[in-house]
């Protein structure tokens, strides 16, 4: 589809792609919440931030404090129970921040999503940045989400600069 | 004279470079030793920058004046030694910035920042005879109660004191955060608690503790290079050699319980550093 349109600008969308690419969070600091439903992501989880799947190569470090956190990794499908609990953990983390909702569970409520108690998946309680597909999620996967929202974390972090910038200008020493 | 005010000058201006360096080594090291790639040697940097230019957001008014104490005191520390300054009013001030770090957690109401800070007071209970051991030891054999005047001295201190060089090495196992003394905060991604220490103190707050703690690795390397400054070669391989070792300690052991962390450092402290110091009190040793 690109290729008529960018025939006389061809190295414009590399060059693009490539910004794009340095524009990673260098420092995107993790937390994770497991919901309810199997665990089974949760323990894909742990796999995947352990010394074997080297999430630390990223910059990644593993936060249980979410005023430190900069990504929040949520497994697990809503109840009445944990709504409050993933809401209140996202409230806690400063802007800019990315949350990834791992498994099917995380996405719709998943072999559970029937269940009286269940109220669905994530979004129901906080916004969700990346899905990472599963059941349960492979380690990989789990990375590239985390990759994937660090990503977005350095556009937010960008677009907050952006606003301050303007709203400081507008709001004159708010 | 103006050549320590120099050195000391140079230490507050590049102290948190070679100290962000050191860490970011250290990180490197630590992944190697685990068989993974690791982060970039100048991850640390980045961490401090994402955290200083984040919102500054206390969960009360005391927690960054008691944080910024602790930068400020830190720093102090590492500006009296290199000054030239005695070294038993070193460890007064050494221990007052561990102090506003243990008040910064316990003003934060979080019940794990308690339980870190109750640990860090036993760390200081822990590490704080043998510091005092090691400066008796330094004067003992060199006359000396400054980090210029030992290190003119060109005895080999390492060799000389080696129950003394013993203890420090578990002093700096402590001050570092490293298993298997990391009770009360640790670096790594296995936490203890939560955070710990460093628990609800968020953004620029923790940006300042791990700058201070960049200031305080590089005075403790200095200190280091102090018992090995007698020919230059010594002085390369012997602090390199240190620190490779408790790095390797820090992959190879696990965290100890609170009360095994006294016991072994009082027992080491006593059969090391006052079983070295003997020989020099009691025998014929000059």
């Amino acid at each position: 589809m690109s290729a008529s349109r960018s025939a006389n600008a061809a190295p414009e969308p590399r060059a693009r792609t490539k910004a794009r690419r340095q524009a990673i969070e260098r420092s995107p600091w993790l937390i994770h919440y497991d919901a309810s439903s199997c665990n089974g992501c949760d323990i894909e989880i742990l796999a995947c931030l352990t010394p074997v799947y080297d999430a630390e190569r990223f910059g990644c470090i593993v936060t249980g404090d979410p005023k430190q956190a900069d990504i929040l990794l949520v497994t697990g499908s809503v109840n009445a129970l944990n709504g409050p609990v993933l809401r209140n953990l996202w409230e806690q983390m400063p802007e800019p921040r990315a949350v990834v909702a791992i498994g099917a569970c995380a996405y719709s409520g998943g072999v559970f999503a029937d269940c009286y108690n269940v109220q669905g998946g994530i979004a129901t309680v906080i916004p969700v940045d990346v899905y990472v597909q599963g059941c349960a999620a492979r380690p990989e996967s789990i990375l590239d989400g985390v990759v994937r929202a660090a990503q977005i974390l350095a556009d937010k972090r960008r677009a907050l600069r952006a606003d301050k910038k303007r709203g400081g200008r507008g709001k004159g020493g708010a | 004279m103006n050549g320590k005010l120099y050195f000391a000058l140079a230490y507050l201006l590049l102290g948190p470079i070679a100290g962000g360096l050191l860490a970011g080594v250290d990180r490197k090291l630590t992944a190697r030793l685990q068989g993974r790639l690791g982060p970039p040697i100048l991850q640390p940097f980045y961490d401090l920058r994402k955290l200083l230019t984040r919102r500054l957001d206390p969960v009360n008014r005391i927690q960054v004046p008691f944080v910024a104490s602790h930068l400020v005191f830190a720093a102090m520390t590492g500006v009296l030694i290199f000054m030239g300054g005695d070294l038993l009013l070193i460890i007064f001030v050494l221990t007052l910035a561990g102090i506003f770090l243990v008040l910064a957690a316990y003003s934060t109401g979080s019940p794990y920042g308690k339980i870190g800070a109750d640990r860090e007071l036993i760390l200081m209970m822990a590490y704080e005879p043998m510091v005092i051991l090691s400066l008796v030891g330094l004067f003992r054999v060199t006359r000396a109660f400054d980090f210029w005047g030992i290190a003119a001295s060109g005895k080999p201190l390492a060799l000389m004191l080696p129950g003394i060089f013993l203890g420090f090495c578990l002093v700096l196992i402590m001050k570092l955060r490293k298993s298997p003394y990391d009770i009360s905060t640790s670096h790594h991604a296995h936490q203890e608690l939560v955070k710990g220490l460093t628990a609800d103190l968020g953004g620029p707050a923790l940006g300042l503790v791990e700058l201070a703690h960049w200031y305080e690795s590089v005075y403790l390397y200095g200190l280091v290079l102090l018992f090995w400054s007698w020919n230059p070669l010594a002085a390369i391989l012997g602090p390199t050699a240190t620190y490779f070792l408790i790095i390797l300690v820090d992959n190879a052991t696990a965290r100890l319980k609170w009360g095994m962390t006294l016991a072994s450092a009082w027992i080491i402290t006593l059969a090391a550093g006052v079983g070295n110091l003997i020989p020099f009190y009691l025998g014929r040793l000059p």
